[in-house]
């Protein structure tokens, strides 16, 4: 019942769709990009180096002479990726970190709270950058990197949910009929705090794109010859004067891709409480 | 008030404790010691020297004993020797780049809390007007936007194509011979962009919130009441309700301080500003341990006073957050 109130009124929402479509769009481009793209985008041509767009390069080429739009295309595969193991990560510690604190409370929600204090107290892209420091830029360390940095959120919404329905019936009942901590914590009540980790969760994927992509624009994330968004644009600043086709395209990439998750997530919020939609 | 503050002053001490030790963790999950990085660079360093340099860092003794001593120092302000070639202590770096950021930051909220808040307050004065889904739209760009890109957008605009603004560090080279009012306007014209960039993701936050809280306090009993006294519009909006609805503004900033430290990473990069984020930068890419640490610590110290600012702001203007 609850499940096709959602969909209903997620359909009916016009921000939600069109987030859901962007996403899908985004998808099948990432996932059909051997296919889409109309060059391999490692492909090196000398002859034609930073060629503004044309028929025959639509965005244009970058310094090696590669096809920016091949590599816009295969660049959309790291996003994804970075995206969701990211997020994943995160979700999961924020899972189990407020669904401990939130269902053992006393001094263990103490402790686990002031680890979330704690870990907010760090200019998140200050302590991301340290990390990379000391370990090796590459896709997995970004990955695992912005994972750490990035459950706070989760884990004080589940907490919270957890703190609030403890007490109810339905988890009392269960635990008359001998249900385990674990049962009672994962079976019963994180179903109902699914809701609001959804929505941030979707949000937190637009934010870890834009962290990879900073990452990969600064040299400190996604290492050349593999193409995504951010490297591309390392590219377009040292060609800013010549070349406005590297800059611009795969920055537009990242803000559409971005929105598009944006729209998704408040398109969920709205569609699970439609009291938050004025 | 002071008791309140005092009250403050001391939880931040485990969190300041806290902040070092996962600072000391993230460098030291590092392959390999400062010694090893310094000594594989050079051939002649001797077996025998290499010990006395891990014996210098202390290195030959139990984490536990490594931390304890770091943080006796780092409570002095010493954070040891940049690994780089000019071997200038650590603190000394970073105090020379503070102001430069700090101000820099200050600025960008200032321009963050002089545009999103009419901007909010407007939108929610008539919502679903076309006013307020115009800046329903320029929220969702400002969350989107990455703010390098803008960076590299407005360079191309007003520096490459209008030629109007310079790209590139504070001061023009022959700073040192202008009047003062010369150097004012170069200051402000290579400031310019940085801080636009720097504030535009905040804007779009704080504009939603705003219109969000005033909202909010439009619905409540005390804004009925204000109207059926007969109070003008304008006295209902301005006097009662958006002295309320700023209330939460001042959390809001206080919550914005690490993403603008952050941040600074990336527009002082690409300005080539000479502040704490041009040199955090550079130590990451050089591996500057020490520099790494103490930038991380100072970042986070840095927060840590912002909130503690805007915790103490708070309960200046509302008397409720004192008490409890």
């Amino acid at each position: 019942m609850q499940k096709r109130q959602f969909w209903v009124r997620f359909r009916r929402n016009r921000l939600a769709m069109t987030g859901l479509v962007m996403v899908g769009i985004m998808f099948v481009i990432s996932l059909a990009a051997p296919w889409l793209a109309p060059y391999d985008p490692n492909q090196i041509e000398l002859k034609e180096v930073l060629l503004p767009p044309s028929a025959k390069h639509p965005l244009g080429t970058d310094p090696l002479g590669r096809d920016v739009l091949s590599r816009i295309i295969y660049g959309s595969q790291v996003s994804l990726k970075v995206g969701f193991v990211s997020v994943g990560l995160a979700t999961l510690i924020g899972l189990v970190v407020g669904a401990l604190a939130g269902f053992y409370g006393g001094w263990v929600d103490y402790l686990l709270m002031r680890l979330v204090d704690l870990m907010l107290c760090f200019p998140s892209f200050f302590l991301i950058l340290a990390v990379i420091a000391v370990l090796e830029p590459s896709i997995w360390n970004i990955m695992v990197v912005i994972g750490l940095t990035s459950w706070m959120g989760v884990a004080r919404l589940v907490r919270a949910e957890f703190l609030s329905l403890r007490e109810r019936e339905f988890v009392v009942a269960a635990r008359a009929l001998g249900a385990s901590d674990w049962r009672l914590m994962f079976v019963h009540l994180l179903p109902n705090a699914l809701a609001p980790v959804m929505v941030s969760a979707t949000l937190g994927v637009a934010g870890a794109i834009l962290t990879e992509s900073a990452l990969s624009f600064l040299g400190l994330g996604v290492q050349p010859p593999t193409p995504s968004w951010g490297n591309i644009l390392t590219a377009g600043k040292d060609n800013l004067e010549i070349a406005w086709w590297l800059s611009f395209f795969p920055g537009l990439a990242i803000l559409l891709t971005v929105m598009s998750y944006n729209f998704l997530g408040e398109g969920i919020r709205e569609a699970v409480d439609p009291r938050l939609k004025d | 008030m002071w008791p309140f503050i005092c009250k403050r002053l001391l939880m931040m001490v485990p969190m300041l404790v806290g902040i070092t030790l996962v600072s000391f963790v993230v460098i030291h999950l590092a392959p390999g010691t400062p010694v090893e990085l310094q000594t594989t660079m050079n051939p002649k360093a001797s077996l025998e020297a290499q010990k006395r340099l891990r014996e210098l860092y202390g290195l030959d003794k139990p984490l536990a004993v490594q931390y304890w001593e770091w943080l006796t120092r780092v409570a002095r302000l010493d954070f040891g020797f940049s690994f780089s070639p000019d071997r200038r202590p650590v603190w000394d770096k970073i105090k020379e780049r503070l102001g430069v950021t700090i101000s820099l930051n200050l600025l960008s909220m200032l321009i963050i809390l002089v545009v999103a808040i009419p901007l909010g307050v407007l939108s929610a004065c008539w919502p679903q007007s076309a006013f307020d889904r115009a800046v329903t739209v320029l929220v969702f760009f400002g969350f989107a936007m990455p703010t390098f890109w803008l960076a590299l957008l407005l360079i191309m605009f007003f520096g490459v194509y209008l030629e109007w603004l310079p790209v590139s560090g504070l001061t023009s080279l022959n700073f040192a011979h202008f009047t003062f009012w010369q150097k004012i306007q170069d200051l402000a014209a290579h400031v310019t962009l940085p801080v636009l960039v720097a504030a535009f993701g905040g804007l779009a936050g704080m504009s939603r919130y705003m219109r969000g809280s005033m909202l909010e306090n439009i619905r409540q009993d005390y804004i009925i009441t204000a109207r059926a006294k007969g109070l003008s519009e304008s006295t209902v909006i301005f006097k009662h309700a958006l002295r309320n609805a700023l209330l939460p503004v001042i959390t809001i900033l206080g919550l914005s301080v690490p993403g603008l430290i952050g941040g600074s990473v990336i527009f002082e990069s690409i300005f080539a500003i000479p502040g704490m984020g041009q040199l955090f930068f550079g130590a990451v890419m050089a591996r500057d341990y020490p520099l790494v640490m103490g930038e991380l610590v100072i970042g986070a110290v840095l927060t840590l006073m912002g909130n503690l600012l805007a915790d103490v702001s708070y309960a200046l203007v509302d008397p409720r957050i004192r008490a409890g």
